[in-house]
């Protein structure tokens, strides 16, 4: 593809989407019809309220929970109406999802926690499986730590472990919800520069925060309130998380 | 997915949890094993006690003197002089279907040649106790109708009071020997026997005439202990038992509805009291054997749903990274297949091992049957298997956030 229709390439694209969870005496509607775009390149964080719908929305772009009602396009291909299987080949081979309890495997290591995606993709062998996953990992700086388990590993570390993992199937669209949501400032910002590399390369990213300090490293931010995009805006000067970082005290001051 | 990937993920699993594999294993091994190891006593003690009433002879019936009941009162057994020396006379007299008879006069006590002793038991029996019992003379010769007459000091020795009482450079066929201070000569060596059903040592035996017994030994009291009768055939057991039983009676003068002061037990019956005796306790035997199997089944099925909300997570995060519900089955599945086939094959070899070492340490004779080994197997395959899938399978028809959010 040329580099213009990357630039207008839809990675996402809902229309009047609808979660409603029925919880029999009551129902609670999470998202209102929402319409949104996400194109190749983007940063887009996404901001508001806890219960405004956030993490719901979030879920249902990464295939993980089905929308009540609308249209989702992931990549081109119309997700409202595939079957189980199917969302399974999407997660697997389109989205990259880091969770905000990290979701490692215990007793694992953190190579073979990357590894995980590929072992799902049949056409990947061991030797690139190996080749891949020890990749990524370097990518994320973490070469070092390949064979330790997670309880090895402090918390910034599992959320890079994490993002090697959605990493590693070479996805579409990177989705995060409250990655540095169980981190303290330095360690956010040293995650938010791994995400902001990465977009750099490329990389499509959507990520939820609560922190308005987070959201001003992203490209653009959507405010929701209530189930519906209520405030959308383009940053026009993008922080930069590597200059961030090298404003805050030193280190051993942090104390 | 791959069949080599789907290895990969299950071993990983498998070695990731080693105690929750242990423990699902430790449930299949001790039920298998115990399953396998009491019927292997069940099943070896009833061969056993087969083997040994086969080994009483040929077509034998025994009488014993049996306890009466007159008015009421009980005398014991053989204490009455209920079986004496004229019945005896008059069985092998009139009883066409009786072929072989000999009284047998129970002694024992220390043995003695040269310096060696050993003690011993000594049976008083007529010659033809050898063709009922079908007992081989394996050098030298029984004693005769003349040693019986004459009430001879001779006898006839087991291979293990022959050891304990003479080198192996000896032969004892000749030799004296005091049985009980009475000088006695030894003119013939018995075939070995071996162990009988009970453990016990059938060669530890000395045989002398029936009147040598009684006279000399038990101090000329006429009632007899027990006969011993072998019929003409195995057909004819029936036929010889009832003539006796009749001639007794009319002996005694005591009508077919009284209790007789004497027993008759014929080979057959002896073997069906037994086999059912030993039926019972192997089904007592199994019934233990199955609880430790259902104990062994609840521990397997309270691992695998302790366990299910921790693997739920792990079910929602494979899914949130791409797998399908049929690969999560396919893991949980291979997962519990693998640690059933390695449990139960250690089950079975613990099971095997410990019936050995009964017989080893106990002396208990076992005997493992194949029936045991496969239907504690299967059994334990399918416990394991269900236990390892079914929780799986339910977790695997979430979608990945219900599975991830699970608690
Ligand atoms: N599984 C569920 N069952 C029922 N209701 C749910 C479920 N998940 C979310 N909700 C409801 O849907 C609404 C939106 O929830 P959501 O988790 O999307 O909010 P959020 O914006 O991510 O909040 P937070 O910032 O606290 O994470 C809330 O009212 C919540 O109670
Ligand atoms: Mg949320």
């Amino acid at each position: 593809m040329k580099e213009q229709d990357q630039e207008r390439r839809k990675i996402i694209s809902v229309k009047n989407l609808s979660k409603i969870y029925d919880m029999g005496a009551v129902k609670v509607h999470a998202l209102r019809g929402i319409d949104m775009d996400i194109y190749h390149g983007e940063f887009t964080a996404i901001m508001g309220h806890s219960g405004s719908g956030k993490s719901t929305l979030l879920n249902i772009f990464g295939c993980l929970d089905v929308p009540t009602g609308g249209k989702y396009y992931l990549d081109g291909d119309d997700v409202s109406h595939m079957d189980k299987n199917q969302l399974a080949r999407m997660r697997n081979r389109k989205i990259g999802f880091v969770f905000q309890t990290y979701n490692l495997l215990p007793r694992t290591s953190a190579l073979e926690n990357v590894e995980l995606p590929l072992l799902y993709n049949p056409e990947i062998g061991r030797k690139e499986r190996k080749e891949r996953a020890m990749n990524t990992l370097e990518s994320v700086g973490l070469t070092d730590w390949s064979e330790h388990f997670p309880s090895q590993l402090s918390g910034g570390q599992q959320q890079r472990v994490a993002i090697a993992r959605a990493l590693v199937n070479d996805p579409v669209i990177m989705l995060a919800d409250e990655p540095t949501g169980n981190l303290d400032t330095r360690t956010s910002f040293e995650v938010m520069e791994i995400f902001q590399e990465l977009n750099r390369k490329g990389i499509t990213i959507a990520l939820v925060t609560h922190e308005a300090d987070i959201s001003k490293f992203a490209t653009r931010n959507i405010l929701f309130r209530d189930g519906r995009i209520s405030k959308e805006l383009m940053i026009e000067n993008v922080k930069n998380a590597r200059e961030e970082l090298d404003k805050l005290p030193p280190e051993d001051e942090d104390l | 997915m791959k069949l080599q990937n789907l290895f990969v993920i299950a071993l990983r699993s498998l070695n990731k949890n080693k105690i929750r594999s242990l423990l699902t294993m430790l449930g299949i091994i001790i039920g298998v094993a115990s399953v396998i190891a009491m019927l292997a006593i069940g099943q070896g003690s009833r061969d056993s006690i087969e083997n040994q009433i086969s080994g009483l002879g040929s077509n034998v019936i025994m009488v014993f003197p049996g306890a009466t009941f007159r008015g009421g009162v009980a005398t014991a057994a053989g204490s009455a002089q209920s079986l004496e020396m004229a019945d005896l006379e008059a069985i092998r007299a009139n009883c066409r279907s009786v072929k072989y008879i000999s009284p047998v006069a129970r002694s024992g006590g220390q043995i003695i040649a040269g310096s060696n002793n050993w003690n011993s038991s000594v049976r008083g029996v007529y010659n033809e106790y050898f063709d009922i019992r079908n007992i081989e003379v394996e050098s030298g010769s029984r004693f005769s109708e003349t040693d019986e007459r004459r009430a001879s000091k001779v006898c006839v020795i087991g291979q293990t009071v022959a050891e304990n009482l003479f080198d192996e450079y000896t032969d004892p066929v000749g030799e004296k020997i005091r049985i009980n201070k009475i000088p006695f000569t030894v003119i013939g060596l018995l075939k070995e026997k071996g162990q009988g059903g009970m453990g016990e040592d059938q060669d530890d035996i000395i045989y002398a005439p029936f009147s040598t017994v009684q006279r000399r030994m038990r101090g000329a009291r006429q009632n007899i202990q027990q006969i011993y009768i072998s019929a003409v055939s195995e057909e004819k057991i029936k036929l010889a038992s009832e003539e006796i039983d009749n001639l007794l009676r009319t002996r005694k003068n005591i009508s077919k509805y009284e209790d007789a002061p004497f027993r008759i037990r014929t080979q057959t019956e002896i073997v069906e009291m037994f086999t059912s005796t030993s039926n019972t306790m192997i089904v007592l035997l199994a019934g233990i054997a199955s609880i430790s199997l259902i104990v062994g089944g609840i521990g397997i099925m309270n691992i695998m749903l302790v366990s299910v909300t921790e693997r739920t997570r792990e079910i929602g995060l494979r899914m949130a990274v791409g797998a399908r519900g049929k690969d999560i089955l396919r893991q949980f599945l291979l997962e519990a297949i693998l640690l059933s086939l390695l449990g139960g094959f250690i089950g079975a070899v613990m099971g095997i091992f410990s019936s050995k070492l009964f017989v080893a340490i106990m002396g208990w004779p076992v005997t493992v049957s194949s029936f045991s080994v496969i239907m504690a197997f299967s059994f334990a395959f399918v416990v394991g298997v269900f236990f390892g899938w079914y929780p799986a399978s339910k977790a695997a028809r979430l979608i990945p956030m219900d599975a991830l959010r699970y608690e």
